[in-house]
């Protein structure tokens, strides 16, 4: 494997992994890595050093929705036009484009679930070429990012054994 | 009234195991940190649990054929022939499936060995092969391997042991506690010793697909060998399988036959339940293992840097998931070492003279856990080593100041 994907994949799974550290477990030069960690900062194939937060466990009350939408698609620009516009939004978490039933999957965020019923009613409704809505509300979330999120399978081993 | 007066001398000769008083100490410490550990630390991937549930859903709850399933078998050779290049076609009298490597261990001794046979074992070494041999009523014969030659079996350390009476050698490549692996070449030294000989290779491959460098050789790839080896595997360390107790046996059908016999009326047959999620780990678990190992390599290669960067000597071990660093430089004993550390800084490793007294200088860690852990445990490790060469460095930077006051 290419070893761009590898420093790739073991930031995604620990972006607090020093260059040297990294350097060692892949048996690389430090300053290789480090080249390799700046051109990939660089070129925005690392976006952004992200945590995942259980927000659950804190005090903070975050409420998330899904919003199916189904748009008109405009010519010549497909349906980049009205995903940007909606993108733009700051309550908006993530736009993807879907195949199947409805057309964009937008994850929204916000304090309460008014707050949220709100900005579909005001904001993303309305917009010209949005055909409908449907919003879903999440519950919970069990795992997100490849991370269960419930603190299960614990270290039930032995702790010395031959 | 004395009742291990009536005890067998042979359960008696036997010392109790090196690693319980450690266990004992660790069970009770808060907030300590293991590197003792001798399986994996991954779960055992959750497409092979999830036939193991399927197969009681749907029933599968009584023994199968004291062999183990068919299916399994086949699946057994099939895998023995992709993955090692190992062929035993004819699985029904080649391939018997085990209560783990341990119990394949036990029996491939007692379907062998004689009052007062002899069995080469080469040390440090897995805990087990001295006892099981005591048990079966042999003689184990210790052969020291040496850090020099990176723990590896040399032709020279096993023929001065040799006698009329040796009936086997234990191989035990990838190792447990050192990590180290026998090469092609490093094999064909044992090879032109042991092919006219009337030794049988009892050869524990169970580490075999956590192999970092190069790929697994069995001896059994030795046409000149594979008749007089019997080969032991199973599902432990490479599908993190251990709490499933599986494991296997390939041999020719004379041995495989004489096992069976014990297996038998001793065991009647493995786990249902586990043969069943077995075939599912021979059918995909590929990838799944592929991750583990390239996981475990990442962290192979920072133990061992940190290792030798805080002054404790360590050769690059190539399998396994054991790091064996020499603890000679602190001029302390592999069980000082180890208890001190415990209290110390709460750490918990495995002295290297558990797996024989030519382990005396050494200490085992695995790096079966998360890089945190390890990041962790080593950071408390370095710290100790400096604590213990305390004196001396500030006597050095004493005498420096003097230089830099002049």
């Amino acid at each position: 494997m290419n070893i761009e994907v590898k420093v790739l994949e073991l930031l995604e799974q620990n972006p607090k992994f020093s260059a040297e550290e990294i350097a060692i477990m892949l048996n690389e030069k430090k300053e290789e890595i480090e080249k390799i960690i700046k051109k990939l900062e660089e070129e925005k194939v690392i976006v952004k050093y992200h945590t995942i937060v259980n927000w659950e466990k804190t005090e903070k009350e975050v409420v998330e929705a899904i919003i199916e939408v189904k748009v008109t698609p405009q010519r010549g620009v497909g349906y980049d036009a009205i995903a940007k516009r909606i993108y733009k939004f700051p309550e908006v978490k993530a736009v993807y484009l879907l195949s199947g039933n409805y057309d964009l999957h937008v994850i929204v965020e916000g304090k309460t679930m008014k707050d949220i019923a709100h900005f579909v009613g005001s904001k993303l409704a309305p917009l010209e070429y949005v055909l409908s809505t449907a919003t879903h509300f999440i519950m919970k979330k069990y795992k997100d990012a490849g991370v269960i999120l419930e603190d299960g399978e614990k270290d039930d081993r032995e702790v010395i054994t031959p | 009234m004395n009742l291990e007066r009536f005890l067998s001398r042979a359960v008696q000769s036997v010392p109790p195991s090196g690693i319980r008083k450690f266990f004992d100490i660790v069970s009770e410490m808060k907030d300590a940190l293991s590197l003792g550990v001798g399986e994996p630390d991954f779960v055992t991937p959750w497409s092979i649990r999830d036939m193991g549930i399927y197969s009681i859903e749907e029933g599968h709850t009584h023994y199968t054929s004291n062999y183990g399933l068919l299916e399994l078998r086949k699946e057994i050779s099939n895998y023995l022939r992709r993955r090692f290049d190992l062929n035993y076609p004819n699985y029904r009298e080649q391939i018997l499936v085990t209560v783990g490597a341990s119990e394949a261990i036990d029996i491939a001794l007692r379907s062998i060995i004689n009052p007062g046979d002899e069995v080469l074992i080469p040390e440090p070494s897995f805990v087990s092969y001295k006892p099981c041999t005591i048990f079966a009523g042999g003689v184990p014969v210790e052969v020291p391997t040496k850090s020099e030659n990176d723990f590896k079996l040399r032709a020279e350390d096993i023929i001065p042991k040799i006698t009329p009476r040796t009936k086997a050698l234990i191989l035990s490549y990838p190792n447990n506690p050192t990590g180290a692996i026998m090469t092609k070449e490093d094999l064909k030294e044992l090879v032109d010793v042991l092919k006219d000989k009337d030794i049988i290779v009892i050869s524990d491959e169970i580490y075999a697909e956590l192999t970092y460098e190069g790929e697994h050789v069995s001896i059994a790839n030795f046409p000149e060998m594979k008749d007089k080896t019997i080969l032991i595997n199973g599902f432990s360390k490479a599908f993190a399988m251990t709490g499933w107790r599986l494991g296997f046996v390939a041999a020719n059908e004379v041995f495989i036959k004489a096992m069976a016999k014990v297996h038998q009326y001793i065991i009647m047959s493995a786990p249902t339940f586990s043969q069943y999620a077995a075939i599912e780990a021979l059918r995909s678990g590929a990838a799944e293992v592929e991750k583990m190992r390239e996981e475990y390599n990442r962290r192979r290669r920072y133990t061992v840097s940190r290792f030798n960067k805080m002054g404790l000597e360590c050769f690059e071990p190539k399998g396994a998931f054991y790091v064996f660093p020499s603890i000679k430089s602190t001029g302390l004993s592999s069980e000082q070492f180890a208890e001190k550390l415990l209290y110390q800084q709460k750490v918990a490793v495995v002295p290297g003279t558990a797996f024989g007294s030519c382990g005396e200088g050494f200490i085992r860690c695995s790096y079966a856990y998360s890089i945190e852990t390890i990041k962790e445990a080593l950071d408390r490790i370095e710290r100790f080593v400096i604590n213990l060469k305390a004196p001396s460095q500030s006597q050095e930077i004493q005498k420096n100041s003097v230089v830099v006051e002049k």
